[in-house]
């Protein structure tokens, strides 16, 4: 049951965001304008600092836009909300509660019965494989396992939205590729709408319905792929290589933007 | 295991000095008491049941105007870390009446409050008052905004944040700054009861130096130590438990 059902339209329109930095606005964003379809899992390309966290802020409605708005389900975003579930890039797990109180904390907050809680609690940490973890605290874990809770405790509330700032970026490359086929598996069943954030290529080629490529800072859509790859993909497929071919020569463009 | 040595060490040190003053006089026997005596001043003040008497009416009055305290220094600061013009209010009086050593107003103190036990536990309140208040507030303050952001889009309402995240990612800070708090009672308790008291540690203290009774200032004194260490120790635990699972500072 997604909370927020059918009304997981997420349309950002003419988005532009400036910090205030030593009394000079310094934009961050140009004038970004996106429709993420209900359903679509989209992934966001680009060089470091070029406002990814930012625009995911933005949506997650952390931050005011300096212009523009964002729409979800047709409503203006005031401010954040469950059907909007989010992985920080930085984990940010509370930090006196174990492993399966941090997953849990959704689910209780929604007055949902204990046996409940514990029955949804147990599938995500058997999902993310921290079972065995669950009366941890966080400072007792690892990074990637701290990233595998957060990912646990964002689904475990049940969004409509998920917003994912490089959820896998902590984590060994097997562990990656197992949780990548795990969330595609997943979005075959629950169709949810996510926006996923996202160094590697070969990651967003693999998960994306479409992959957004944004410029270097102040970050801009630079160009929007559709990735018509059969699921589950193959990774060594020549299409999937092709894709990854195109992508690759678009964010090196970019990325050498940077150190010019 | 040290922590018993060091203080049987320490023991040791006060018997080899005092006893060995006995011998030698480097100054009068009477002035530095040896464990022994007081020891016997105790037994004494135990019989008559007035240790009991002086250390429970000394703890009322700490644990009276210490709660006090606390109750509003954790009131405040809520109210501080919450709503910001309360701060922007409550900032600039609290830093103009902070630095002000509190001994300078106990003589108002007991204009204001009379001789009995008001105005030693108002004077109580009102010097542990500012350190807890400025450590709480600064704790409350401090809570992560990440950490807010996160309960948030898991659904949490104002209600949920504030008891779900801002209080128990502030607990440890809160209670370091209750245990600075009753430091400072039992810092102050024995100049308010110099003053003006007919009961109490201080008191006891004071009577030993009119009585020029050395050996009964030295128990005084200790009981004082007793008491303080105690009420540490049971805040310490507590603290323990408050920064459970949190990485060691
Ligand atoms: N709170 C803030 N105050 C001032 N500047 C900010 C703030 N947050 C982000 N910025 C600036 O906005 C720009 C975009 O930052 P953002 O974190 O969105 O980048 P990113 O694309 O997520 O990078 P990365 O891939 O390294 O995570 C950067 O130049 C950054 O310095
Ligand atoms: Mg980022």
């Amino acid at each position: 049951m997604s909370r927020a059902g059918g009304s997981a339209r997420v349309q950002v329109e003419g988005v532009h965001k400036s910090f205030d930095l030593d009394g000079r606005s310094t934009p961050a964003l140009l004038d970004v304008s996106l429709e993420i379809h209900a359903g679509e899992l989209l992934c966001l390309l680009g060089p470091s600092g070029c406002g990814k966290s930012t625009l995911l802020n933005i949506v997650a409605g952390f931050l005011p836009p300096t212009r523009g708005r964002v729409l979800v389900g047709g409503a203006p975003v005031t401010g954040p909300g469950p059907e909007r579930g989010v992985v920080f890039q930085e984990y940010v797990l509370f930090p006196w509660l174990t492993v399966a109180q941090n997953v849990e904390f959704g689910p209780r907050l929604m007055g949902k019965p204990a046996a409940g809680c514990r029955e949804i609690t147990a599938r995500y940490l058997e999902m993310v494989g921290l079972t065995a973890h669950a009366s941890k605290f966080p400072a007792q874990l690892s990074g990637g396992m701290k990233q595998r809770v957060a990912i646990a405790r964002a689904l475990a509330n049940d969004p409509a939205i998920v917003l994912m700032d490089e959820p896998f970026g902590a984590l060994d490359a097997q562990t990656r590729e197992v949780m990548q086929e795990e969330l595609s598996r997943i979005q075959r069943v629950e169709h949810k709408t996510i926006v996923f954030v996202t160094h590697s290529i070969r990651e967003a080629v693999y998960l994306a319905d479409r992959v957004v490529v944004m410029t270097s800072a102040p970050g801009r859509i630079k160009e929007i792929f559709t990735i018509k790859l059969p699921e589950p993909r193959d990774r060594f497929a020549p299409e999937f290589t092709q894709y990854e071919r195109e992508i690759t020569r678009l964010v090196k463009e970019e990325v050498m933007k940077v150190h010019e | 295991m040290i922590r018993a040595l060091a203080l049987v060490a320490m023991l040791i040190a006060w018997a080899a000095v005092s006893y060995g003053n006995r011998s030698l006089e480097v100054v009068m026997p009477v002035l530095l008491p040896t464990p022994g005596e007081v020891a016997t001043v105790g037994v004494a003040l135990a019989r008559d049941g007035s240790l009991a008497r002086n250390l429970l009416v000394s703890a009322g009055r700490i644990g009276a105007g210490f709660a006090i305290a606390a109750a509003a220094a954790l009131a405040l600061g809520l109210a501080v870390a919450l709503y910001t013009p309360a701060r922007l209010a409550v900032e600039p009086v609290i830093e103009l009446v902070r630095p002000i050593p509190p001994l300078a107003f106990l003589p108002m103190f007991l204009v204001w409050f009379g001789l009995g036990e008001t105005s030693k536990v108002a004077f109580i309140a009102y010097t542990t008052f500012f350190p807890m208040f400025v450590g709480i507030a600064a704790s409350l303050l401090r809570v992560d905004v990440m950490l807010l952001r996160a309960a948030a889009s898991l659904g949490a309402t104002r209600w949920d944040l504030l008891h779900r995240v801002v209080l128990p990612a502030a607990l440890p800070g809160i209670v370091v700054a209750l245990r600075l708090g009753f430091g400072l009672a039992i810092f102050v308790i024995v100049g308010a009861e110099f003053i003006a008291a007919d009961a109490g540690l201080g008191n006891l203290i004071m009577e030993g130096r009119v009585f020029f009774n050395p050996a009964q200032i030295v128990m005084g004194a200790l009981l004082l130590g007793f008491l303080g260490a105690l009420v540490n120790a049971l805040l310490l635990s507590f603290e323990r438990r408050a920064v459970r699972g949190r990485a060691p500072q």
